[in-house]
C-alpha cells in the first residue's frame, strides 16, 4: 500500500520541479516590477515582493518616461500590439477557412494547383521575404499603420492546411442533404461548415493570437514612430546598449503587461475549448 | 405526388459505362426497390433522380417535368441516408426544420409541420436533443422526418437500413412500410438486401453490371426469374442450378448422374439443347425416386432446416425442409423437385426460357 503511494508520488514531484523551473523566471520578474530600481541595480534583488509595485506599474501604464530615458506608455503599447494580435488572428483565420472551403468543396480548374501554391508559401518564412514585402508595405505608404503591421502577416498556409484537413472529414452526405435542402454554398459555409469549425477555429485563434502578438522583426522594420510601438519590440528598446543603466523596475513591470493578454486569451479560449470537447457532436 | 420516369438512361465515368440505359415508369404512390449487389450502379442511378451525379445519356422526369438539368433542391424530392447525414450541431428540429427554412415557409407552418411529423414517428421527446444524443434507429427516424416534412413528390432511400443491427432493421423496415402505406409518396428504394426488397416492394429492379435484369413486383422475380442472375440473387438459400441438356423428344431435362427430369410442357424445338436448371431448395421433397444425395451438413433453423447435400457427381444440392432436422450428416437421401418447380435458362446468355 505504502510503496504505491509513493510510487503514485513520482510523477508528482517530477511535475512539480519542472513548473518551479519553468516559473522561477516569471516569479523574478513579478518580485521585480515591485522594487525600485536601485534595489535591482545593485544586483541584489530579494525574492520577496517589495513597496514599489503600485509606483512602477502606474508609471509604465501611463507615464511618458522612465526616471532615465523616454518611452511610449504601455497603454498605447498594448493597444497597437492587441490590434495588431487581432487582426492577425482574425484574418488569417478568415482568409484561410474561405480558401480551404474553396479547396476542399469546389471543383474548379487548377485547383490542386492553387492548393500547391498555398503550399509552397508554408517553405517561406516571413524573414525570407521581407525585404520584398517591405518594398510592398512601403510602395503603399502602410508604414506606421496598423495596416502595415498586419496585413503581410495575414495570408497563412498552415491555417489553410488545417481547415482543409479538417473539412475533409466532413462527409459527402452532409453536404449532399443540404443540396437537397436547398443550401447553397454560402449557406451551407454559414450553416453547417462555421458552427462544425467552432473548436477548430477557438484553438486556432489561441495560437494565432499568441503568434502575432510576439511578432517581433516585422513591427520593428514597418513602425519608425512611438505611436505605433508594440510591446514586444518596445521591451526591447527599453533595454539599452550599455551605455546607460536600464529602468529594470518598469522594464519588469511591462513584461509582466505585455504576459496579460495572451495569458487571458489562453484562458478565456480554453474553457470554449474544453466545452466544444466535451459536448463534441462529431 | 408524382410519377417518375427513367427513359433509357446512362452513367459513364470516362471510358466506363455504369450504367447502360435503364427504362423503367414508376407510377404514382409506387414503392419502388433497386436491387442488386454492390457496384451494381443502383445507387448511382438513385444519385442521378436526386440530381447529386450528372446524366450522361437519357431523361428523367419526376411529375411529368424532365429535370436533367434541375438542381436537387428544385427537383422536389427529399432523400435519405445510409448514414443518416443529419445536420451534427442542430437539434433534432432544426435538422427537420432546415429544408423548409432555407424555402421560406413561414415559422408557424414549420412548427405545425414538424409536429406532425415528429408525432408520426414518434420523435416528439426528442425534438430538442442533437443527433449524438440518439440512437442509430432514433437518428434514422429523424432522417426521415426531415424527408417528410417537406412533403415531397418523391422520397429516395439509398441503403437507410444498412447501419442498423439486425433487429432494428427489421423493426425500420416495418415503420418504412408503414409509413408510406400511409402518405402514398412515391419512392425510390436501395437495397442490397432481397429481405428489405422483397417485404418493401411494389415492385422490384434487379440490377446488374449497369442494366436491369428483371423489373417485376416481389413475387414475380420470385417466382419467373428472368435470368440466372435472378435465380441466385433472390431467395435465400439461392437456388441450386445445375448443368443439362434437353432430350432428343424434347419432353424431359436430363442432368448428369443420368437424372431425367419431365418437362411440363414437351418443347420439341428445344430438343438436344444445353440449359442450366434452376431448382429452389425449398421445392425439394423426399420423395421415392429422384436426386440421390449423401448429406454433408444439416443447418437448423428452428422453423425449418437446410440440408446440403452431395450429388453423385460431386456437385451440392441444397433441400430446404420445414421443422426440426429429421436426417443427420453422411445420411442418404432422395429428393425430388415439386411439380412445376423447374426453372430453365438458356446455357449461352443465362436469360430463362419460358
Amino acid at each position: 500500500m505504502k510503496t504505491t503511494r509513493l510510487i503514485d508520488l513520482v510523477p508528482h514531484i517530477i511535475l512539480i520541479a519542472g513548473v518551479l523551473i519553468f516559473a522561477y523566471p516569471i516569479y523574478v520578474t513579478l518580485i521585480g516590477s515591485t522594487w525600485d530600481s536601485g534595489t535591482i541595480g545593485r544586483g541584489g534583488l530579494p525574492l520577496w515582493p517589495g513597496g514599489q509595485g503600485m509606483a512602477n506599474y502606474a508609471q509604465a501604464w501611463a507615464g511618458e518616461a522612465g526616471d532615465r530615458a523616454m518611452y511610449t506608455p504601455v497603454r498605447t503599447m498594448m493597444l497597437n500590439s492587441l490590434v495588431m494580435a487581432l487582426s492577425i488572428a482574425l484574418g488569417k483565420i478568415a482568409i484561410s477557412i474561405l480558401s480551404a472551403y474553396a479547396v476542399a468543396f469546389f471543383r474548379f480548374p487548377l485547383r490542386m494547383a492553387f492548393f500547391w501554391l498555398i503550399f509552397i508559401t508554408l517553405m517561406l518564412p516571413v524573414e525570407v521575404r521581407i525585404i520584398p514585402t517591405y518594398k510592398v508595405v512601403a510602395d503603399l505608404g502602410l508604414i506606421n499603420s496598423y495596416a502595415g503591421l498586419a496585413i503581410p502577416l495575414i495570408a497563412s498556409a498552415t491555417a489553410t492546411l488545417l481547415f482543409r484537413q479538417f473539412f475533409l472529414t466532413i462527409p459527402d452526405e452532409l453536404l449532399e442533404a443540404a443540396k437537397i435542402d436547398g443550401a447553397g454554398p454560402v449557406r451551407f459555409f454559414i450553416d453547417v461548415v462555421l458552427p462544425l469549425s467552432r473548436t477548430n477555429i477557438a484553438a486556432l485563434f489561441v495560437i494565432l493570437f499568441i503568434y502575432g502578438w510576439n511578432q517581433y522583426l516585422w513591427p520593428l522594420l514597418v513602425t519608425s514612430s512611438g505611436d505605433m510601438e508594440t510591446i514586444v519590440t518596445g521591451i526591447t528598446k527599453m533595454i539599452g546598449t550599455g551605455e546607460s543603466a536600464n529602468d529594470w523596475h518598469i522594464i519588469m513591470a511591462t513584461t509582466v503587461l505585455a504576459m496579460l493578454p495572451p495569458v487571458a486569451v489562453v484562458v478565456f479560449m480554453q474553457r470554449w475549448f474544453v466545452k466544444g470537447l466535451v459536448d463534441s457532436e462529431k | 405526388m408524382a410519377t417518375v420516369e427513367i427513359r433509357n438512361v446512362r452513367k459513364s465515368y470516362g471510358p466506363v459505362e455504369a450504367i447502360k440505359g435503364i427504362d423503367i415508369a414508376i407510377r404514382d404512390g409506387e414503392f419502388l426497390v433497386l436491387l442488386g449487389p454492390s457496384g451494381c450502379g443502383k445507387s448511382t442511378l438513385l444519385r442521378m433522380v436526386a440530381g447529386l451525379e450528372g446524366i450522361t445519356g437519357g431523361e428523367i422526369a419526376i411529375g411529368g417535368r424532365v429535370v436533367n438539368h434541375l438542381d436537387p433542391k428544385d427537383r422536389d424530392i427529399a432523400m435519405v441516408f445510409q448514414n443518416y447525414a443529419l445536420y451534427p450541431h442542430m437539434t433534432v428540429f432544426d435538422n427537420m426544420a432546415y429544408g423548409l427554412k432555407i424555402r421560406g415557409i413561414p415559422k408557424a407552418e414549420i412548427r405545425t409541420r414538424v409536429d406532425k411529423a415528429a408525432e408520426i414517428l414518434e420523435l416528439g421527446r426528442f425534438l430538442d436533443r442533437r443527433p449524438s444524443q440518439l440512437s442509430g434507429g432514433q437518428r434514422q427516424r429523424v432522417a426521415m422526418g426531415r424527408a417528410i416534412v417537406r412533403e415531397p413528390a418523391a422520397f429516395l432511400f439509398d441503403e437507410p437500413l444498412s447501419n442498423l443491427d439486425a433487429k432494428l432493421r427489421t423493426q425500420m423496415r416495418v415503420e418504412i412500410k408503414r409509413l408510406q402505406d400511409r402518405l402514398g409518396i412515391t419512392s425510390l428504394y436501395v437495397t442490397h438486401d432481397q429481405v428489405e426488397a422483397m417485404t418493401l416492394a411494389d415492385r422490384i429492379l434487379v440490377m446488374n453490371h449497369g442494366v436491369a435484369e428483371q423489373i417485376g413486383t416481389p413475387l414475380e422475380v420470385y417466382q419467373r426469374p428472368a435470368s440466372l442472375f435472378v435465380a441466385g440473387f433472390i431467395g435465400s438459400p439461392p437456388m441450386n442450378v445445375l448443368d443439362g441438356r434437353i432430350d432428343d423428344r424434347g419432353e424431359a431435362v436430363l442432368v448428369p448422374g443420368g437424372q431425367r427430369l419431365a418437362l411440363p410442357q414437351p418443347r420439341p424445338t428445344d430438343a438436344g439443347r444445353a440449359v442450366k436448371l434452376g431448382i429452389r431448395p425449398e421445392h425439394l421433397a423426399v420423395a421415392a425416386a429422384g436426386f440421390s444425395i449423401e448429406i454433408e451438413l444439416v443447418e437448423a433453423l428452428g422453423a425449418d432446416t437446410v440440408v446440403y447435400g452431395r450429388l453423385p457427381d460431386g456437385e451440392t444440392l441444397l433441400v430446404r425442409m420445414a421443422g426440426i432436422p429429421t436426417v443427420r450428416e453422411r445420411d442418404r437421401l432422395t429428393v425430388a423437385p415439386q411439380d412445376g418447380a423447374l426453372h430453365l435458362f438458356d446455357a449461352a446468355t443465362g436469360r430463362r426460357m419460358e
